[in-house]
């Protein structure tokens, strides 16, 4: 089905797409039909920045299994990392 | 026989409160009058697949339009655009009406028209479909594929920008209508065709509505998992049954 949800995570970081690095202050998050991948649906993310008026955005389009793959790894790298830095 | 020769180009159209947009148009190159058709896409926006269709159509002896409906959020790639329309929660029934009015005239303005003017949409563009069927009586047929939120359960998903359910203004639908469905798919669900039939059959209109089996949503779409060959195949034969009965001049 095509829905309008989308939930909206601020974030605060820098995205490089088809014109270089740029800030980014939001992702738009979505599971619906996917504009590329050949799936039925997809989690879509889009790295926008509103501030500067999301006229460009880095996109990625997962499966369900492998959104919460990287869900689990972000999770993970982070935990890992920040230890590791801590300690250091 | 041979098969049908047909040009296909980008080209500007005029849409809701006449703004100048883009749109895909193909039609036959023999000499002669031709049927008309809009094309309307869905809600991740004027991809590929869509332009397909257009082709097809053409392919079949049509003269074929589809308006980008997100053209005002442009420039840009149509998924990008797409992209932003979604997180700006879609774009106004009000003007995709617009658009398809838009649409519709350019057709009929063109010295190969017969005419007749059907229009067809998929997914959100189903709902369009359903929504320009009851809109706008110059339209001569139409095809409502899989059209999720025709009937709207939670009015809580009712806003500015879709502020009625289309089953709601059934009443003024005055042409044939053709609806295909899957019966797995989640929206619409099979209940909800059942009862969009039974306000069509009540109010005494003319339409004819086919359910496939071992088929969800969007399952003449190609490029998805959700293709069903066969299911689209006699799907898409229904598709030009119906506008070779109801689209001759």
């Amino acid at each position: 089905m095509c829905s309008y949800i989308v939930e909206k995570a601020h974030v605060s970081g820098s995205a490089k797409g088809a014109n270089g690095w740029m800030r980014i202050d939001t992702a738009n998050v979505y599971f619906d039909h996917p504009y590329h991948a050949p799936l039925d649906h997809a989690l879509a993310i889009d790295f926008v920045c509103e501030a500067d008026g999301a006229r460009e955005r880095v996109a990625v389009e997962l499966s369900a299994a492998s959104a919460r793959e990287l869900v689990s790894k972000i999770m993970v790298a982070l935990a890992i990392g920040e230890n590791a830095h801590a300690a250091a | 026989m041979s098969y049908e020769g047909l040009v296909a180009e980008t080209v500007a159209f005029a849409g809701h409160n006449n703004d100048r947009g883009e749109a895909y148009y193909a039609r036959p190159t023999r000499a002669g009058k031709f049927p008309g058709v809009v094309v309307i896409h869905h809600l991740p926006g004027w991809d590929e697949w869509i332009i397909e269709v257009v082709r097809k159509f053409a392919h079949h002896g049509y003269a074929c339009i589809s308006p980008h409906l997100y053209f005002r959020d442009g420039p840009g790639s149509p998924d990008d655009v797409g992209a932003r329309v979604r997180a700006a929660g879609g774009v106004p029934d009000e003007q995709v009406v617009g658009d398809a009015k838009g649409a519709i005239a350019y057709l009929r303005a063109q010295p190969n028209a017969n005419g007749k003017v059907g229009l067809i949409g998929f997914c959100s563009g189903g709902r369009h479909a359903y929504l320009c069927a009851c809109r706008l009586p110059e339209i001569d047929a139409v095809v409502d594929c899989w059209g999720g939120n025709v009937i709207v359960d939670d009015k809580s998903l009712l806003n500015a920008k879709r502020p009625i359910a289309p089953i709601d203004l059934t009443e003024n639908l005055r042409m044939p209508l053709l609806g295909l469905f899957g019966n797995d798919d989640q929206n619409p669900t099979a209940d909800q065709v059942n009862r969009t039939e039974a306000v069509l059959k009540r109010l005494g209109k003319t339409y004819e509505f086919h359910r496939y089996d071992k088929a969800g949503h969007a399952f003449f779409n190609t490029t998805r998992e959700a293709y069903r060959p066969e299911q689209a195949a006699d799907g898409w034969s229904k598709v030009f049954a119906f506008y070779r009965k109801t689209l001759a001049a």
